[in-house]
């Protein structure tokens, strides 16, 4: 927390020497071993952890695929096929990025949900919110890019569909689309400038990310109570206490991990990408990820192109205005009765939309999509900001220690003699 | 609530439509494959046969681009022996050049060298074929899937099924039938009772005993040479050159999960440990009881 001045006391003479230089021993120490943690965390606190540890995965693996691959529209199949093959390890390295996308679409939906669910959106996190919001922005259009660069069908299908979205936009929509391609259409070009992107936009992620936890470091970390720390009763270090958490639960996302790359390695891609590329010949069903299912649906639920562009983008630029939208001065759904069950009809919706994208827009398909879809905005601006008025929520503890004492069976609580001393190192 | 109605309207409906979809195209069989399952491995004298199968069968119309001769003596696949495929290479012809005087020219095959593709281009192999080029198999079984539908989409992911491209190329290679009573096929096409839309331009590729099988002491073919037996061979052989690191892949994934719960189990008792220090972990939040609303 930038309010709480640094504890660290550099012990060398090069310590201090380099402490009153470049202070950056002390930011870390302050940021991840001293800083305040509330001590009820779930394990759905530990996703921003194995987000960070996706981000880096995704980095290295990336990097080690980007010195075998071939940004060419004659090559690109071919130089993946290689590393598959022939380099060594080349299959591992392959499958752990290509599943490794997937993974990190998984921890960042539980991620958002968890703020969805525990109201850590609203004052004061706002900033941290929406910083949450671009760089979830981003990790689509990298991911979109990335999918791209095996030139397989759905690569090319996919990037002519949604580049086409583009050109919805009045008046420079064919311009934009233009630069998009490198061309009149998504060849070569378009393949080089996906690449080039694809290797910028993560370290963009990475920046931004920087952010985001830095203004996570100014009011702290929600909890599943919704109130603020108290007092240092209410709070651990973050190290070791949230560190060994993070740890154990990022191992134990490794294991889900590896269980797809291992034994699914091709299931949550499409059987269409091993055919090469082929402009002359269209897939019977061009479908996106499944991470952008939800998306997709909204976006054909609309039958006018230019509103199916709009409804998708509002799909996830309302997101920015949550704080806004809901009116209810009490963060956790655990003691908002009435609005935990408009989440999970939300969630549900969600699922509903994500297998919807999956179908081919026909028949009952669209008018479901369009009912979802509906649905999805009127959560955001109709049920959020009514519920605020018109719930009655149930009575929020005093402090984060009574509720957690209320948790333990038997109301022994806590010894008094172990509580948290936050400041200490640990 | 007419909202509601028509929401679950639609939802059955769906969910209804998905089979009437599914009777126009049949579900493939799923089959026993030695290479399922987490533990599986190729059988290396079933890689062989297929192997025998698209060389004298499939091979004339279909390449086998992404695969080295050398690839067949690896760990993990056929496993013929380095002699057996520096003779099988020598059998092929494969371009080379320009030499010096700038002239291409034809060598003997080495292990190092792709299979060469039966046709010299695409718009060749398509003008040799009705006007569709045969594809590739390199990758079939990894390239061609089938719908599995609600909820068999969510239960494969812990049966691990993911030989769908197996079963649905058996499928089709047993599939050429009589077509039914009313369907015309159009010129040029063959009826397949498991092909999307039943029209497939290829012709039967193959028959019983078309392709002689090594023989035991009896002098009994080893396994029955029948066009089922001949699918199920070649498409085992056909998943290896798709997936050539399989083996390796199962394998090692076995070694890395079992490291990986080891660790965790690890974790969570220091996580404990550590806990202790404050008086153990607690989680998540109380609601106090209704009765002392503020």
């Amino acid at each position: 927390m930038s309010q709480h001045p640094t504890t660290y006391v550099p012990k060398s003479a090069f310590g201090k020497w380099f402490e009153s230089r470049l202070p950056i021993a002390g930011l870390v120490h302050s940021s991840f071993i001293a800083f305040p943690v509330p001590r009820n965390l779930t394990y759905f606190w530990t996703f921003g952890a194995i987000l960070a540890f996706m981000l880096v995965a995704q980095i290295v693996t990336g990097v080690f695929l980007a010195m075998y691959y071939t940004p060419n529209a004659g090559m690109a199949f071919q130089s993946v096929e290689h590393i598959m093959r022939d380099v060594n390890y080349g299959w591992l390295i392959r499958y752990l990025h290509a599943n490794g996308a997937s993974m990190f679409f998984v921890a960042v939906y539980i991620h958002i949900f968890r703020n969805f669910y525990y109201g850590s959106y609203k004052a004061p996190r706002e900033v941290l919110y929406i910083l949450g919001v671009v760089i979830f922005i981003l990790m689509m259009a990298t991911a979109f890019m990335g999918y791209v660069l095996p030139w397989g069908q759905m690569s090319f299908w996919g990037a002519t569909v949604i580049t086409n979205l583009f050109s919805a936009i009045p008046l420079v929509g064919e311009t934009i689309v233009s630069y998009l391609w490198g061309g009149y259409s998504v060849g070569n070009p378009t393949l080089n400038r996906f690449f080039s992107l694809h290797y910028l936009l993560p370290f963009m992620i990475a920046g931004v990310v920087i952010l985001h936890i830095w203004a996570l470091h100014v009011p702290g970390q929600n909890n599943p109570t919704g109130i603020p720390i108290k007092s240092g009763k209410d709070a651990v270090p973050f190290t070791p206490y949230a560190t060994i958490k993070d740890i154990f639960a990022v191992v134990v996302f490794m294991i889900f991990f590896a269980y797809w790359v291992f034994y699914m390695p091709n299931y949550l891609g499409h059987a269409d990408n091993y055919i090469p590329a082929n402009p002359a010949v269209t897939p019977s069903h061009i479908v996106p990820e499944w991470y952008f299912l939800p998306f997709y649906a909204i976006l054909r639920a609309i039958p006018d192109k230019l509103g199916g562009v709009i409804a998708m983008g509002a799909a996830i630029v309302i997101w920015v205005f949550m704080p806004w939208l809901d009116t209810s001065k009490v963060r956790s759904t655990a003691y908002r009765p009435l609005y935990k069950q408009f989440f999970w009809i939300f969630v549900i919706v969600c699922f509903l939309l994500g297998w919807l994208g999956s179908r081919p827009a026909e028949g009952w398909y669209v008018i479901a999509s369009q009912i979802c879809t509906a649905y999805y905005f009127a959560h955001f601006l109709i049920v959020l900001p009514v519920l605020g008025f018109v719930e009655r929520p149930l009575p929020l503890p005093n402090s984060i220690l009574e509720s957690v004492m209320g948790v333990q069976k038997g109301g022994a609580g806590i010894p008094a003699g172990a509580n948290a001393e936050p400041h200490s190192k640990g | 609530m007419m909202k509601r109605t028509l929401l679950i309207a639609a939802a059955v409906l769906g969910f209804a439509a998905p089979a009437f979809a599914a009777g126009e195209t049949p579900v493939p069989p799923q089959l026993k494959w030695s290479f399922q399952g987490p533990f599986g491995t190729f059988d290396r004298a079933q890689l062989q046969r297929g192997f025998k199968v698209y060389r004298e069968v499939c091979a004339s119309c279909h390449g086998l681009s992404y695969v080295a001769f050398r690839n067949l003596s690896q760990p993990g696949g056929p496993e013929f022996s380095e002699a057996q495929v520096r003779a099988l290479a020598a059998e092929y012809k494969i371009q080379d050049g320009p030499n010096e005087a700038g002239d291409m020219f034809e060598r003997p095959g080495r292990a190092a060298d792709h299979f060469p593709s039966p046709f010299p281009n695409e718009n060749a192999a398509a003008a040799a074929n009705g006007g569709k080029a045969p594809p590739d198999l390199s990758l079939m079984p990894k390239a061609r899937t089938f719908e599995r539908g609600f909820p068999w989409w969510i239960t494969d992911i812990f049966r691990q099924y993911s030989e769908n491209g197996a079963d649905y190329l058996v499928a089709l290679l047993n599939g050429y039938e009589e077509p039914p009573q009313g369907f015309t096929v159009p010129e040029g096409g063959h009826y397949n009772h498991y092909y999307p839309g039943h029209v497939i331009a290829m012709p039967k590729p193959i028959s019983d005993g078309q392709v002689e099988y090594p023989k035991n002491e009896a002098g009994q073919p080893q396994v029955p040479e029948t066009v089922d037996q001949y699918a199920r061979d070649v498409t085992a052989f056909l998943t290896w050159t798709a997936e050539p690191h399989l083996e390796a892949r199962k394998r090692l994934g076995f070694q890395v999960i079992l490291f990986l719960i080891v660790l965790a189990g690890l974790l969570y008792f220091t996580k404990k440990k550590v806990w202790a220090r404050v008086g153990g972990e607690v989680e998540g939040h109380a609601t106090p009881p209704m009765t002392h609303n503020p």
